[in-house]
């Protein structure tokens, strides 16, 4: 199976539809098609044996990885955010390679071509006669994890794995002529991945923005008439923040559709949001790079049903990640893999054809059943919603008490005074692991650190009273949106 | 022609009509696929001159997926044609699925 067959059958069907646009430039179908051709002639021509991209979103992205698939070759979407060093220690790996990039120092075996002359000479043709070769197994794409815990991993995806993916949740062509997404992920994203894949086997126009603003996102979607939007929480949070500051009306009526995912959305988000918008229909989308995007969803009828509902079990579910998709299995097990039920909090297991848990030089993790360690901790209510309680690496272990940060952040932040918390694990030479929580309070608003370790001692046991409490401006966050508990851990052991 | 054994991945096409599908999965034992009344062609093989049957030409759907009632097959229809696909003389229907919010 090769994910080129996605775009030949677009380009088939709908030739002329358009099929991306960014900054005043547009490629139909059938021009995308042709690109990804002449893109893969290019590396072929130069011996690479990946295709890297290193470059802010583009019409070269959906290029390049159409052309790699093509070339029957790795597309390695490379974060053009990370330090010099770490972007060269990268590059060494992917070695030999074309790569697009701006830039003009590089590690033998690679050849680099800025985005625009590789886009123009990829549309200049060539490549017409190859055919997709349909390797057992073939990797359609690589993606370095982001690191926070060591050197980053190289995530391994076969096209058998996104086929799985979009075959079991798009619709071909189910997209209306006029429906366009406007996408704001990064391209070395899964989720930068994911939107090229599903908007072209949905025949949805894509709509670039490569430097997400509020105010630049707003006038783009007005513009263009936007349907449908992916959003991390952090971006929705600036939006609404924006439209909150400027008292300026959303003004989308074309915007049907709004999904977001990626990281946790702060339950004053949503809320907000979908007052602001309230004809959309809002998705969340939970999903890691292992699992080729999204394997659980909250609908927007649950979206509805929950901010309607008076029933607390029901209106709780604004904060979950919704249910699996058909086509995946979920489970959750505890620390000795054991099956547990409804209401049981443990670790989240999956599995499926689109999950392929598997990175370079490690293998797949998946256990001989075929289920994969999330690594996610959660639980899931008497009708399956899933809700997530942060990573397995983020539990604190005090004194052989495992004590997950979620419950205390769930705590502190119905707090009126706090705004945002991060609960972390510092070194207690006591308890081996102690419990530390960085608050960021509500604009003007007061708290005694006291105060607030009262209301966890009210609420839960002793042993999850934050022992150590910071006020800070903010929490660091990456730019995807998730917050880098690492960093704070690290400001509290220090 | 007798029934012949398949595995995913396969891509396959008709011999007398335009439908081209690719199969997702199938069971272990060997199957008589076909299209359009006449049996489905894999890689480069040509037909036998043989044209469509009438009775079997309730067309076929680009993007949809095939499967028999028992849900033991999947193909997906990779480009729509004249033929009705058949296994062992049953025609295979599109799976309904239900439509998924898009979260991309």
């Amino acid at each position: 199976m090769n994910i080129f067959m996605l775009l030949e059958m677009a380009a088939d069907a709908m030739p002329d539809r358009v099929a991306l646009v960014c900054d005043g430039e547009s490629l139909t179908y059938g021009e995308l098609l042709t690109a990804a051709k002449g893109a893969a002639a290019l590396a072929i021509a130069r011996g690479a044996e990946r295709l890297a991209f290193l470059d802010i979103n583009g019409p070269a992205a959906p290029v390049a990885l159409f052309g790699a698939a093509l070339a029957g070759i790795p597309y390695v979407p490379i974060n053009y955010r990370l330090t010099e060093p770490e972007i060269a220690a990268l590059l060494e790996r992917v070695s030999p390679a074309l790569l697009v990039s701006g830039r003009s120092a590089v590690p033998a075996g690679i050849s680099a071509i800025a985005a625009g002359e590789f886009l123009a000479l990829a549309k200049a043709g060539g490549g017409e006669d190859l055919v997709a070769p349909d390797e057992e197994r073939g990797i359609a794409v690589e993606l370095f994890t982001s690191g926070t815990t060591g050197v980053p991993k190289a995530a391994i995806l076969r096209h058998d794995n996104l086929l799985a993916y979009i075959l079991g949740t798009v619709e071909f062509m189910g997209a209306d002529e006029g429906d366009a997404a406007i996408v704001t992920v990064p391209p070395y994203h899964i989720a930068g991945i994911s939107a090229v894949l599903s908007s072209i086997y949905a025949g949805r126009r894509m709509v670039q923005l490569p430097n997400f603003d509020a105010g630049g996102w707003l006038a783009l979607a007005r513009a263009h008439g936007i349907s449908n939007a992916f959003l991390v929480p952090t971006m929705l949070q600036r939006i609404v923040e924006h439209l909150d500051a400027t008292g300026e009306q959303a003004d989308l009526p074309a915007l049907r559709a709004l999904a977001y995912g990626g990281g946790k959305m702060p339950l004053p988000v949503i809320e907000r949001a979908m007052a602001l918008f309230p004809g959309v229909d809002f998705t969340n989308a939970y999903g890691l790079t292992e699992t080729s995007s999204t394997i659980c969803l909250l609908d927007p009828e649950a979206h509805r049903a929950a901010a309607q509902s008076d029933d607390p079990a029901v209106r709780r579910r604004l904060g979950s990640v919704g249910r699996p998709l058909p086509t995946v299995e979920l489970a959750i097990r505890d620390e000795d893999g054991r099956l547990l039920g409804p209401g049981e909090a443990g670790l989240v297991f999956v599995r499926g054809d689109q999950v392929a848990g598997e990175y370079h030089g490690l293998g797949r993790q998946t256990d001989d059943d075929g289920w994969f360690p999330t690594r996610d901790r959660g639980w899931v209510d008497e009708e399956g919603f899933l809700f997530l309680d942060g990573r397995a690496d983020d539990v604190i272990v005090r004194g052989g008490e495992n004590i997950s940060p979620g419950e205390i952040e769930e705590v502190l932040t119905s707090h009126p005074a706090v705004a945002e918390c991060a609960v972390v694990a510092m070194p207690d030479p006591e308890w081996g692991e102690g419990v530390a929580a960085a608050i960021v309070l509500a604009s003007g608003a007061q708290a005694a650190a006291e105060e607030l370790q009262a209301l966890v001692r009210g609420r839960l046991r002793s042993s999850r009273v934050p022992q150590a409490i910071r006020f800070v401006d903010e929490l660091p966050y990456n730019e995807t949106g998730k917050l880098l508990r690492r960093v704070i851990r690290e400001q509290f052991a220090a | 022609m007798a029934a012949r054994q398949y595995k995913a991945g396969m891509k396959l096409k008709s011999a007398v009509c335009d439908t081209q599908i690719m199969v997702l999965r199938v069971p272990a034992e060997p199957l008589d696929l076909r299209i359009g009344g006449a049996p489905a062609l894999a890689g480069d093989e040509a037909g036998d001159g043989a044209t469509i049957d009438p009775a079997l030409a309730g067309g076929s759907l680009t993007g949809k997926r095939y499967t028999d009632a028992e849900e033991t097959m999947e193909f997906l229809c990779t480009k729509g044609g004249e033929g009705t696909i058949t296994v062992a003389g049953r025609e295979i229907g599109i799976k309904q699925a239900k439509a998924l919010p898009s979260s991309d």
